[in-house]
């Protein structure tokens, strides 16, 4: 089927080679770094994580969100979603691509990223995040390819496809829970030591993912002649309507128990965050932002006449995108090592160099998307012109 | 060890058949053989034969022995001077490099009593307490969060308590900076050769992309030395076996009161601070 994605019309070519120069950029800039080391970025020995950790975390939640379409479709026989699970599917693989590049760039010694496996160590929730990610690509690559096969031959997917899609979905769950417990059960970084993360974590991408397909589905329409549906389009926002509200609600419940236990050692973070500590405030701005966008969205995603209208309904998933996206692609992983153990204050901002790298991984993703979808949709046409 | 002709010929075809290289197959026909060439020992390894279970290595018989390595501070001892005496030796024995700036590296440092005891502050505490400048340093808890969470072994902890670093198995992925409560690591974000003033040949330098600690002087206690800051601190630190009754240390403990850096999270840091 990849033939799909050697033809094509001028507009997709460009589009490719645009990717492709971004992606080159993004490289060269990792030389940089790889040559030079992590010295680069605006990473430093307090914030020891930064942007790349937190676009993996976002990115880990988008790929999750593919559970909203396949659940529905597979469990409950929602037939509606039939036409983009398929997009929902291979819009997970390329966040999962995405996710795994972006853990290769953080580390300070990518040529020995093998020792993970060399020598598992079952104690390391990253030896986990690592089988997760990987399992969920694996299987999303079969499930996806499978049926989009047994489309083209307009034949029943294979059985044993079945079992391995059902699994998909637990398994969903687990990629963003176990990235959830990479932060969730360190002591001393009270910011993150809260038993909601997961489903905080969960709630976030339900949002973001399907915000982003719907915007997605927007797109193809306009380029291509393919239609999810009207209806799809509407149970995808009611999801992200419902996503947004419980996002907003777990950080409420975050806030009240922050707050009202006044335990230094964690509201210290939220005052960084949303107040600034000690003179402090990059993120202020952001953080209102996010939770201003995070508002807005759900008024516009809860009132009927807003959200069934194809104009708004874009609109308000780009808030949901900026409002989640700050959340996690920012405010998460600074919020947590700002203040530092020792409560000093080392602000970070990532260097231009780090954005670079950032925007090439993103591009490699967009690339695999593309091709993805470019077959899928050469599919889809092909059946309807049959 | 007898191989027979059709013994080695079942062994050489598991062996192809999984697809195992020269070098695993000769481990399967013969155990150990090819370890002297292919597996040079680390310094770590030659100085901790069991732990690695590199058990050929013999150690050194005048190695100081302790069942569980632990430091005592007397803060009435411990001046300024002293404080930078033992910072210097540390910094200067180990290579530290001196990297001005945020992605500075620090082994043992001195920091306020608010920073190093953030939930222990208290206004009216003793001005001369309350002043004073700690140690900050590796804890080497008993209950090291940065030993869980590392994904290669490079953290691990040794049998009497010692909390080291791989350097050459760490991928540089920095969850171990996550996972302490003391913010006792750094990670190598440049190339820290250039950083070091005057090199000491006799400990490695180390390269970008890994993180490092304070190891309790490993190599030092390996050749019956204690560690430098306690040399040089003139008494004022003191190294011992917390698990031995009778030492200095448990001396110490008894007779003054301590206190440990953050105790309610149960990582049993092995750092005591007479206050």
């Amino acid at each position: 089927m990849l033939e799909k994605a050697l033809s094509g019309s001028k507009l997709y070519w460009t589009w490719l080679i645009c990717l492709l120069v971004v992606i080159g950029a993004g490289f060269g800039a990792y030389l940089v770094q790889y040559n030079k080391g992590l010295m680069i970025t605006g990473m430093s020995r307090d914030v020891s994580w930064g942007f790349y950790i937190a676009q993996f975390t976002f990115l880990v939640g988008v790929a999750a969100s593919a559970v909203m379409l396949v659940l529905p479709y597979y469990l409950h026989h929602y037939k509606t979603f039939g036409r983009i699970t398929i997009l929902g599917e291979f819009l997970a693989i390329a966040a999962v691509i995405m996710c795994i590049l972006f853990i290769t760039v953080d580390l300070g010694k990518p040529s020995r990223i093998l020792n993970v496996m060399l020598h598992p160590t079952p104690n390391s929730i990253l030896f986990w995040d690592m089988i997760v990610l990987n399992g969920y690509l694996i299987i999303n690559l079969v499930a996806g390819w499978v049926t989009l096969e047994a489309e083209r031959k307009q034949l029943a997917p294979p059985g044993w496809i079945k079992p391995i899609i059902y699994l998909s979905i637990p398994w969903a769950v687990s990629i963003h829970t176990v990235t959830a417990f990479l932060y969730a059960g360190l002591p001393g970084r009270g910011f993150w030591l809260t038993a909601i993360m997961a489903p905080r974590f969960l709630a976030s991408a339900f949002a973001a993912g399907p915000a982003v397909l719907i915007l997605l589905g927007y797109l193809v329409k306009k380029l291509t002649r393919f239609d999810a549906g009207r209806e799809a389009f509407e149970t995808l926002a009611k999801i992200v309507c419902y996503a947004i509200i419980l996002h907003i609600f777990f950080f409420l419940l975050e806030v009240f128990t922050v707050a009202y236990s006044a335990i230094p050692s964690h509201t210290s973070h939220l005052k960084y965050l949303y107040f600034g500590l000690h003179g402090h405030n990059n993120l202020v701005p952001w953080v209102w932002t996010a939770l201003a966008c995070g508002f807005t969205a759900i008024v516009l995603l809860v009132n009927p006449r807003t959200r069934k209208n194809p104009t708004i309904l874009p609109f308000a998933c780009v808030l949901v995108f900026i409002c989640t996206w700050i959340d996690k692609g920012m405010a998460m992983i600074s919020g947590g090592f700002v203040p530092n153990p020792l409560h000093e204050v080392t602000e970070y901002s990532p260097t231009g160099l780090e954005l670079m790298i950032t925007i090439g991984v993103y591009a490699a993703g967009a690339l695999v998307l593309t091709i993805l979808y470019k077959v899928a949709l050469g599919v889809k046409a092909e059946e309807e012109a049959v | 060890m007898g191989v027979d002709r059709r013994q080695f010929l079942k062994l050489a075809g598991i062996a192809g058949a999984l697809g195992l290289g020269g070098s695993v197959g000769f481990q399967l026909l013969k155990p150990g053989s090819l370890d002297a060439a292919e597996r040079m020992p680390t310094p770590y390894q030659m100085v901790f034969p069991k732990s690695q279970g590199n058990s050929e290595v013999m150690p050194n018989p005048k190695a100081l022995k302790g069942r569980r390595w632990g430091m005592v501070i007397d803060m009435r001892k411990l001046t300024e001077e002293k404080a930078r005496a033992a910072i210097q030796a540390c910094n200067y024995y180990h290579n530290v490099p001196d990297i001005p700036g945020k992605q500075t590296i620090k082994w043992i440092w001195l920091t306020g009593y608010v920073n190093a005891f953030p939930e222990v502050e208290n206004p009216f505490a003793d001005p001369e307490i309350k002043n004073a400048r700690f140690i900050a340093m590796c804890n080497h808890c008993d209950n090291p969060p940065c030993v869980r969470v590392c994904p290669t072994k490079a953290t691990f902890q040794r049998e009497d308590g010692i909390v080291m670093m791989d350097m050459h198995r760490c991928i540089g992925c920095r969850f171990c900076m996550a996972g302490c409560p003391y913010g006792s690591r750094s990670f190598n974000f440049r190339d820290p050769r250039p950083f070091i003033k005057k090199e000491y040949p006799l400990y490695p330098t180390r390269t970008k992309g890994v993180v490092e600690k304070c190891t309790f002087c490993s190599e030092r206690l390996a050749v019956g030395k204690l560690p430098y800051c306690a040399e040089a601190s003139g008494g004022a630190m003191v190294f011992g076996d917390v698990d031995d009754a009778g030492s200095e240390l448990r001396r110490l403990l008894r007779s003054r009161y301590s206190i440990r850096r953050k105790p309610n999270l149960g990582t049993h840091p092995q750092v005591y601070y007479l206050v």
